[in-house]
C-alpha cells in the first residue's frame, strides 16, 4: 500500500511543480487566447503581444488556448482566465457563437474582451480586430504588380473559383482603385478554381495567349503557388511577376527563384502586437469601444471601429526577399 | 483467502478475489488522490478556493460524468460505445433542426432524449441483435453519426436557442449550485442504486464475468446489453442537452474527441477496461479528479498539451498500479 500511496503521492505533487508563475499584482495582465496551442501563425501573434507589453511596460501577457481546435476547450480555458481574474482576454475564436455565453460571463465579471483574427459574434466581444480589410486587400493586390511596373504593363487575375466570395470582393475593390494606377491593365481574369494543377494550367494558358503579360495577380494562396510554378517551367522568370496573397512557407521557393519579387498577407505579429495594445487601452486607459470609436494601437497607428464595433487592422503586410526567410518558418 | 471463496455463488465487484479487500480501497485511495490535489491546488494558485471559480471548473466534468456512468455500466458488462461523442453531435443537430421548425424548450428536450435513445438502439441493434463486436460498431457509427451532422449544417451553425432553453447549461439552482451540477448528482445516485442495489446491476457484474455463464443462469443476456446500450444514448441525449445549452449554439463538431475522456473517466474510476468490475462512487471521484487536475492546472496556465501528458500518466497509473500490487501480492503469498 505505502508504495501505491507515494506513486500516487509524487504524482498528485508534480501537478503542482509545474511552474506556478510568480505574479506581480500591480500588472495588467492580458490574456492572449489562440485557436489551438503549437500553431505557428499564433505562436507569431505571442511574440507581437510580448512586444507590445515590453513597450507599455507594466503589462503581463498570458499566452494559452487549448490543445486542439475546438469551441469547448476555448470555454475551459476561458473560464479559468475568469477564474484568475485576469483584466482582459483577447481571443482568436473557434466558434463565433458557442463562446457567446462564456465570453458573455467574463464581461459582466468585468474583463475585457476583445476578438482578434478570427471573430465572435458582437455580443460576446467588445470590439473586433480584423487583419485587414476587403479594400485594403483589393488596393493591396494591385499596388503590389503596380510597384514594380513604373511604365506600366498588362496584368492578369487568376482567381479561385467563380463563387468564391472574398476573391470576389477583393478584385471588385481592385477595380474600384484602377483610376489610381495609370498604365495598368487588366487584361484578364481566370479561374483556377483553387486546385493546383488547374491553377497551373490557367496560368500558363495566360502566357500563351498574351505573350506581353508582365504580371499575374494571384489573390488566393494555392493559385499564386501555382502560378509561380507555371512562370519557372515556362522560363519566364524576370518576365512575368508573379504576386497577390500567399503564404511565406510556401512562397520562400517562388521568392528566391525571382518568379515572385513579393506578395502579401497579414502579419501575425503585428496582429498580436495590435490586440495586446487594444486590450491594454480598454482594460487599463478605460477607453470605450463602440461604433465610430477609434483607439490607438501604438506603431500600427489608429484602429476605427464600425457599426458592428469591428476594425481593420492594417494593408496586408508585404513579403519580398528581405523578411521571406524570417517568416517562412513562422506560417 | 477463504472468507471470499466460501460463498460459491458470491459474485465480486471486483476481480481476482483474493485482493478484494485491497482492491475494494480503491475508491477511498482514489479520493486520497482527489484531496491531495484539491490541497495542492489550493496552495499553488491563490484563485483556486474561490465557491464562484470551483463551480465554473465543475462544467470541465459534469456533461462527460453523465455519460460516465452509463459508460461505467457498459464496460462492466464487457463492451463499450465510443459513438457517445458522435451522439451528442447528431443529438444537437436534430435539435437545432427542430428549433429552425419552431420548437420551444419542451420539445427541444424531448427531441434530444428521443435520438439519444435512437443512436443508442442503432448500436444495441447490431451489437445485440447480430452479434457484432461493440467497438467496431461503435466505432463505426462514431464516424456516421457525426457524418449526418456535417452533412445537415456544412460549415454553418445552428443559433437562437431560446432563453428557457439557457437554463439546462447555463442556470443556476442556488447560489453557486449549477443545474448541471443537480444532474450529475441526481443521475450518480440512480446508477449507483441500479448497479449497486439491484438485480439489473447483478447480471451487469455476471455478464462482464462470464456472459455464457450468465446466460445459462438464466440473464437474459443480450436484453441487458440492449437496455445498457439505450441507457448509454439516452445519457448522451442529456449530454448533447446540456452541452447545446451550454454554448447556445449546434456546430458538428461539437463534444469533438469526448468519448476518449469518457471513457478515461470511467476507466481512472476503477473500472476494469475488460469488464466484471468497476463501481459507479469510482467513477464519481474520478470525476472530480480529472475535473479538479484540469481546473487546477488550467489556473496555472499550463498548456493544454501538458495537461494530456498528466491525464495519460494518471490513467495508465492507474491501470499498471493493481498490477503489479497483484504481482508482489502473488509473490509473497508463495512459499
Amino acid at each position: 500500500m505505502s508504495v501505491v500511496k507515494k506513486m500516487l503521492a509524487s504524482v498528485a505533487l508534480s501537478a503542482a511543480m509545474i511552474a506556478s508563475p510568480v505574479m506581480a499584482q500591480d500588472n495588467v495582465r492580458i490574456a492572449l487566447v489562440a485557436k489551438a496551442l503549437g500553431i505557428g501563425f499564433f505562436e507569431a501573434a505571442a511574440k507581437g503581444a510580448e512586444e507590445a507589453a515590453a513597450e507599455i511596460g507594466n503589462v503581463e501577457i498570458i499566452y494559452t488556448g487549448p490543445t486542439d481546435t475546438t469551441a469547448e476547450g476555448q470555454i475551459e480555458v476561458i473560464n479559468s482566465l475568469i477564474a484568475q481574474n485576469v483584466d482582459a482576454i483577447a481571443i482568436s475564436a473557434n466558434d463565433t457563437d458557442a463562446l457567446v455565453p462564456a465570453l458573455k460571463k467574463a464581461m459582466n465579471r468585468g474583463i475585457t474582451v476583445i476578438s482578434w483574427d478570427s471573430g465572435v459574434a458582437p455580443e460576446g466581444r467588445q470590439l473586433h480586430l480584423a487583419p485587414s480589410s476587403n479594400s485594403l486587400i483589393g488596393n493591396m493586390i494591385i499596388k503590389l504588380a503596380a510597384d514594380h511596373l513604373p511604365e506600366g504593363g498588362e496584368v492578369a487575375v487568376l482567381s479561385a473559383t467563380t463563387t468564391s466570395t472574398n476573391q470576389n470582393t477583393w478584385i471588385d475593390e481592385m477595380n474600384k482603385v484602377m483610376g489610381d494606377y495609370p498604365g495598368i491593365d487588366v487584361v484578364a481574369t481566370v479561374y483556377g478554381d483553387d486546385l493546383a494543377d488547374k491553377s497551373y494550367r490557367e496560368a500558363t494558358g495566360l502566357m500563351q495567349t498574351y505573350p506581353d503579360l508582365d504580371a499575374i495577380i494571384a489573390p488566393t494562396s494555392v493559385g499564386i503557388v501555382a502560378a509561380a510554378q507555371a512562370v519557372v517551367d515556362a522560363g519566364k522568370v524576370g518576365e512575368v511577376n508573379v504576386t497577390g496573397l500567399g503564404l511565406p512557407s510556401e512562397m520562400a521557393g517562388a521568392i528566391e527563384s525571382g518568379a515572385s519579387k513579393s506578395f502579401a498577407i497579414w502579419n501575425p505579429i503585428d496582429l498580436g502586437y495590435s490586440a495586446a495594445t487594444l486590450a491594454y487601452e480598454l482594460a487599463a486607459n478605460g477607453v470605450e469601444a463602440g461604433p465610430g470609436a477609434e483607439i490607438p494601437m501604438g506603431r500600427m497607428g489608429t484602429l476605427t471601429l464600425d457599426e458592428n464595433s469591428e476594425g481593420a487592422m492594417a494593408d496586408p503586410f508585404i513579403y519580398d526577399e528581405t523578411n521571406i526567410d524570417e517568416f517562412k518558418s513562422i506560417f | 483467502m477463504t472468507d471470499t471463496a466460501a460463498q460459491p455463488r458470491h459474485i465480486p465487484d471486483r476481480l481476482h478475489g483474493s485482493l478484494h479487500r485491497t482492491l475494494r480501497s480503491w475508491e477511498a485511495l482514489l479520493l486520497l488522490v482527489a484531496v491531495a490535489i484539491f490541497i495542492l491546488n489550493s496552495f499553488a494558485s491563490p484563485y483556486f478556493l474561490n465557491a464562484w471559480n470551483l463551480s465554473d471548473a465543475t462544467f470541465n466534468f459534469t456533461e462527460k460524468a453523465m455519460i460516465a456512468f452509463a459508460m461505467a455500466l457498459l464496460i462492466i458488462s464487457g463492451e463499450i460505445d465510443l459513438s457517445v461523442a458522435s451522439t451528442i453531435a447528431l443529438t444537437s443537430t436534430a435539435m437545432g433542426l427542430a428549433l429552425q421548425y419552431g420548437a420551444g424548450t419542451p420539445e427541444l428536450v424531448v427531441v434530444g432524449l428521443t435520438v439519444g435513445l435512437l443512436c443508442g438502439a442503432f448500436n444495441a441493434v447490431f451489437v445485440t441483435i447480430l452479434g457484432l463486436p461493440s467497438i467496431v460498431v461503435t466505432i463505426g457509427t462514431m464516424s456516421l453519426f457525426r457524418g449526418i451532422s456535417y452533412i445537415i449544417l456544412g460549415d454553418g451553425a445552428f443559433r437562437g436557442y431560446p432563453d428557457s432553453f439557457s437554463w439546462f447549461g447555463q442556470g443556476y439552482v442556488w447560489w453557486v449550485i449549477t443545474v448541471e451540477m443537480v444532474l450529475f448528482a441526481i443521475i450518480a445516485i440512480i446508477y449507483g442504486i441500479l448497479l449497486h442495489k439491484t438485480n439489473f446491476g447483478r447480471a451487469v457484474y455476471a455478464i462482464g464475468n462470464n456472459s455464457t455463464g450468465a446466460l445459462f443462469s438464466g440473464i437474459r443476456v443480450q436484453r441487458v446489453k440492449f437496455m445498457l446500450f439505450l441507457l448509454t444514448g439516452l445519457m448522451s441525449g442529456v449530454a448533447a442537452i446540456c452541452l447545446t445549452s451550454r454554448l447556445g449554439s449546434t456546430r458538428p463538431s461539437i463534444a469533438q474527441g469526448m468519448e476518449l475522456e469518457v471513457v478515461t473517466m470511467v476507466v481512472l474510476g476503477g473500472v476494469n477496461i475488460l469488464g466484471g468490475s468497476g463501481s459507479i462512487p469510482g467513477v464519481v471521484i474520478a470525476a472530480f479528479v480529472m475535473g479538479l487536475v484540469t481546473f487546477g492546472l488550467g489556473l496555472l496556465n499550463v498548456p493544454g498539451i501538458v495537461m494530456s501528458i498528466f491525464i495519460g500518466l494518471l490513467l495508465i497509473g492507474v491501470i499498471a498500479i493493481p498490477r503489479i500490487v497483484a504481482m508482489i501480492a502473488n509473490k509473497r503469498s508463495r512459499p
